[in-house]
């Protein structure tokens, strides 16, 4: 089947002048480029996160996700190696797995108990001979095509990442070499899993993929970073950007802070929040890397980012639910070598982060704010030229929009809006 | 049975006391949210997920006064949200005293939270585990661990349950 283009939609789109300086406000609302992305991106040619392997460690554990809006089932066989198929019985439809998450020898779909095994195989169908000697399956039926249907696996740095495309580089190709040492620094170790939640966001998902790429709103909306000196773009720090532009690292050197003038020139909200913690041990923190990074967060295209705020280590995942809400996951994780102190500090910092976060939680809301914002303007567009309009890496400022800018150059490639 | 110690006049304080608790909240006044805790206190929210899976992640975790006092004075100065009001409705506790003299109780609760534009939701429910103490004769928690039946929030979450 020949993909459709973008002048095929039933209103054609067109991206104005300007490039990905310009982001049209229908791409956060229409309902049939949302359709086009789930073809296009979710089943096209990217590695979709699906979990971590410490969600399941034993033989016949599973573990339900998305990829995009499909239903999928990731799972760990009796060998160890880890499958991952759409959950959707191939008789009638219904879901196989109903639990989020759950141990099986073998995954039976209550319907009409189709059974499959670990790697999706069909093994068994209820009354294929019928009942009696009457009814069943045709002389012919052949259980070994219907299968559940797969997505290619790889396993990297303890995330499991999922495929339907038929030809994909390795997880370590598609990201690059600069993108993979730098999750293999964060997570190249034995992971614990300390907790996690999900927070419902009133958004398109590329709003937040935006917003998670933006340094430059980082230490303006969230005034915590700011006064407490956690991240403030008058530290040393710089944005990376992958070499096909769509992954990202943003990193921060907390022990290079100097007193910018700029901040209290402009008057923003941020620095007018002036206050000694009153519980210090809240932000107590340790230098984990010697490469004075004490600050990063790092995004995969299309919906995944990993954050490494000062100790908190979390994986976030933004699943699409619908063409404007977003559920974003925090799994927040330790090293299987952190001390009792070390994992203290870990939780405590969690408090930073999540839907409660003290520095994060405005991500909550001011995504919403855009999609409330653009609402019925689908023919205006976003500005973003903060830093220039290129996309390149840069070492010695945060005060840019280029990993958004690489963000829609990446959008643009994958959708076929050029 | 060690119930009976936890009925008659401690029990009346100690319910009129919770109930004092979601008031203040639902009442805006979140400058005294502090008082309600020991110096010490620990108040800390999870998901029923996390707590039967013995992970020990909180959504938000206070470790004694001076980090809920901060926490306060955060969501009054600093944190950026849409303005929004809760109203909790809560159980009847469940009052046990353990050997030590402290009271575990137990309260079911929800809490409906209302927008600006006038949407009311149900935005929270679960249960509060509390280890409640006598200072001089007032009930203050030594830990409140909020479990939400839940693992998900809505938008955010700023002011305490």
């Amino acid at each position: 089947m020949a993909l459709s283009t973008a002048q095929e939609l039933r209103t054609p789109f067109n991206w104005p002048e300007g490039g990905v300086t310009r982001i049209p406000y229908r791409l956060y609302a229409d309902e049939e480029i949302y359709a086009l992305e789930q073809q296009r991106i979710f089943r096209g040619p990217v590695w979709n996160f699906l979990g971590l392997e410490i969600h399941i460690p034993e033989p016949g554990d599973y573990r339900t996700t998305t990829v995009g809006e499909i239903p999928v089932i990731v799972v760990r066989d009796e060998n160890g190696d880890i499958h991952a198929m759409v959950n959707r019985c191939a008789h009638k439809g219904a879901l196989v797995c109903l639990a989020e998450k759950g141990n099986a020898k073998r995954l039976t779909c209550i319907y009409h108990s189709w059974t499959y095994d670990l790697q999706g195989r069909l093994k068994a169908v209820a009354f294929r001979n019928g009942v009696n000697g009457a009814g069943g399956m045709p002389e012919d039926f052949d259980p070994t095509g219907l299968g559940l249907e797969r997505l290619h696996v790889e396993v990297f740095c303890g995330m499991i990442f999922g495929t339907f495309a038929a030809e994909m580089p390795t997880v370590a190709d598609y990201l690059g070499k600069t993108m993979a040492d730098f999750i293999t620094r964060n997570l190249g170790r034995p992971l614990t899993l300390l907790g996690s939640h999900s927070q419902v966001i009133h958004n398109n998902w590329k709003l937040y993929a935006e917003n998670v790429r933006d340094s430059y709103h980082a230490t303006l909306l969230h005034t915590f970073y700011t006064t407490f000196k956690v991240n403030r773009l008058d530290m040393d720090g710089g944005i990376t950007v992958a070499d096909d532009k769509w992954h990202h690292i943003s990193y921060a050197k907390r022990a290079t802070f100097r007193e910018s003038a700029e901040y209290e020139k402009s008057g923003v909200h941020a620095v007018q929040y002036k206050s000694n913690l009153a519980g210090p041990q809240l932000i107590q923190a340790w230098d984990e890397f010697d490469d004075g990074i004490t600050h990063s967060i790092q995004t995969m295209f299309p919906n995944l980012a990993i954050q490494f705020t000062l100790n908190s280590l979390a994986v976030r995942f933004f699943a699409p639910r619908g063409v404007d809400q977003t559920e974003l996951f925090w799994f927040y994780l330790g090293y299987e070598s952190d001390d009792e102190e070390q994992t203290n500090m870990r939780l405590m910092q969690a408090n930073l982060t999540g839907a409660a976060g003290l520095v994060s939680l405005e991500d909550g809301c001011i995504n919403e704010f855009v999609q409330r914002g653009t609402r019925g303007q689908a023919d205006r567009t976003g500005f973003i030229e903060m830093g220039g309009r290129d996309i390149e890496s840069t070492d010695s400022s945060r005060a840019t929009e280029a990993a958004i800018r690489g963000f829609w150059a990446g959008y643009r490639r994958i959708m076929g809006f050029d | 049975m060690a119930t009976e110690s936890a009925s008659g006049a401690v029990r009346a304080r100690i319910e009129e006391f919770l109930l004092d608790y979601v008031h203040r909240i639902d009442d805006g006044d979140l400058q005294g949210w502090p008082d309600f805790f020991t110096e010490n206190g620990t108040y800390k929210i999870v998901t029923r997920e996390n707590f039967e899976a013995g992970l020990p992640l909180g959504i938000l975790f206070c470790e004694g006064r001076g980090m809920m006092a901060d926490r306060i004075l955060a969501l009054e100065t600093a944190n950026i949200f849409e303005p929004h009001t809760y109203c909790h409705l809560q159980s009847r506790p469940s009052l046990i005293v353990d050997p030590g003299g402290r009271y575990k109780a137990r309260t079911n609760f929800s809490v409906i939270r209302t927008m600006q534009d006038g949407t009311s939701q149900i935005f929270a429910t679960g249960k509060y585990l509390d280890v409640i103490v006598l200072e001089d004769g007032r009930p203050l928690l030594a830990e409140r661990l909020v479990v939400l039946e839940s693992r998900r929030v809505d938008i955010l979450l700023v002011y305490p349950l």
